[in-house]
């Protein structure tokens, strides 16, 4: 039972955040691709409260939640720091990583939006890219200099975003809107952190296409 | 330490402001604490937290920290010599943290919809609110604390909760007593703790403000 597992999907942001870190480290870990459709017992095992993915498990005791995950990496493993060492930094950091879990809803729903509801969603979801914006006004990362914690947990704004825009046709990061933000993204799918951390695009693309077919046939 | 400014933005009878009244109470920090009008929240609020504008927000030495559990830690890493509030153990750690965000999840939306609503919607947050408490006292176990033998940040995150309860009890009609004894049982051996007594207001006191927001939201 011992070393490290990764309960986790390819395709899913939270799963590749706890990879991103665990390559910080220089850890190896077997990975081990969930289906949703059919959870494995391992699975609902490790994570009774939730049932989702990811979970850690190490010396086969589980962890779950992608950032708890993460802080749990950080602290455990030698290698370079994932979260800042001084204690204002680390609650900045921390405040940013909750604030993208709690508002990748919003700007997933207005992706997916149509109609009447798509004008109210939308407005919502440029409120949160115009606070990301500011935040990146004088940053070349969240992180600062260097990718950090916050960027890892900004994997979905960063990387996911463009290719669901893709796919819908729904565009809502534009660089005359969100300057700050565009040339944050554009570094950021730049480097080779992200590069070796993200999964193939040209897979997720084919995903949300078939998505979008699938809704677009679907029940009215 | 002794030159620290410490000032808390609180509203008296918000949970999430107890728990950092709670911290700072077992670290023996002297602060400055300033009630915000919800109705009117001060400039000083909406500077230091510009992008919720909620409270609580901690301020030490003009530089905020916002976010409730966030701001505990904060408070744990920075006064590190005494009343440690989450465990040592990087793993026991993890576990705090992943129980301290089920609480943010689960906790606060049902409750609300057990004062703040009607018929089925309140029958549904009844339910989902006796099945929390259920889960967390299943985490509880036979501790005396979340934290096992040590009043720890768990128990800090969940227990302004309790001081709500007799409101819950009158507005949903049911007894925790009856649903959840182990969990009544752990709230009264925290109200033995000075920090926690003087942290929390007395239940009856904020039966009366909740009767006030019914009124305003149409339930009354």
């Amino acid at each position: 039972m011992s070393g490290v597992k990764l309960l986790g999907i390819n395709g899913s942001p939270a799963s590749r955040r706890v990879e991103w870190a665990l390559k910080i480290k220089g850890v190896e870990y077997e990975f081990i691709e969930e289906d949703l459709q059919n959870k494995s017992q391992l699975l609902l095992e490790s994570n009774p409260v939730y049932k989702k993915i990811p979970v850690l498990l190490h010396n086969g005791k589980p962890i779950a939640e992608s950032l708890v995950i993460i802080e749990y990496i950080d602290e455990v493993f030698e290698g370079p720091c994932i979260l800042p060492k001084d204690p204002y930094d680390r609650a900045i950091a921390r405040f940013w990583a909750k604030f993208l879990d709690e508002k990748l809803p919003a700007v997933w729903k207005a992706l997916w939006s149509q109609g009447e509801e798509q004008e109210e969603d939308k407005k919502e979801a440029y409120e949160v890219l115009k606070v990301l914006d500011n935040e990146l006004k004088d940053k070349k990362f969240f992180g600062g200099d260097g990718i950090g914690f916050v960027d890892i947990a900004a994997n979905f704004v960063g990387f996911w975003i463009g290719i669901v825009e893709e796919a819908t046709g729904v565009v809502l990061v534009t660089s005359e809107k969100f300057p700050n933000f565009c040339a944050w993204r554009n570094k950021y799918l730049n480097c080779d952190q992200v590069k070796e951390n993200m999964p193939s695009r040209e897979m997720l693309l084919g995903y949300f296409k078939s998505r979008v077919q699938a809704v677009a046939n679907g029940p009215k | 330490m002794a030159n620290d400014e410490v000032i808390l933005l609180d509203f008296w009878p918000s949970m999430f402001g107890m728990r950092l009244r709670i911290a700072l109470a077992e670290k023996e920090v002297k602060y400055e604490y300033k009630e915000e009008d919800l109705r009117n929240k001060s400039p000083l609020l909406l500077q230091m937290n510009p992008i919720h504008k909620k409270i609580p927000v901690l301020i030490h030495n003009g530089k905020p920290v916002c976010e409730s559990n966030i701001a505990v830690e904060y408070i744990d890493e920075v006064w590190k010599d005494k009343a440690p509030l989450l465990p040592s153990d990087p793993y026991d750690r993890a576990q705090a943290r992943f129980w301290a965000d089920y609480i943010d999840k689960k906790l606060y939306d049902s409750a609300r919809k057990i004062w703040g609503t009607k018929g089925e919607e309140q029958e549904a947050g009844k339910k989902d609110f006796i099945e929390c408490l259920n889960v967390l006292e299943g985490e509880l176990g036979d501790k005396p604390y979340f934290g096992g033998d040590n009043f720890g940040f768990v128990d800090i995150a969940l227990i302004g909760f309790y001081s709500w309860f007799y409101a819950y009890e009158t507005y949903g009609n049911l007894s925790t007593e009856a649903e959840c004894p182990k969990f009544v049982a752990w709230a009264k051996r925290c109200m033995q703790r000075d920090s926690v007594a003087k942290s929390l207001p007395d239940q009856h006191k904020v039966l009366e403000f909740i009767k006030v927001l019914r009124k305003k939201y149409g339930v009354e």
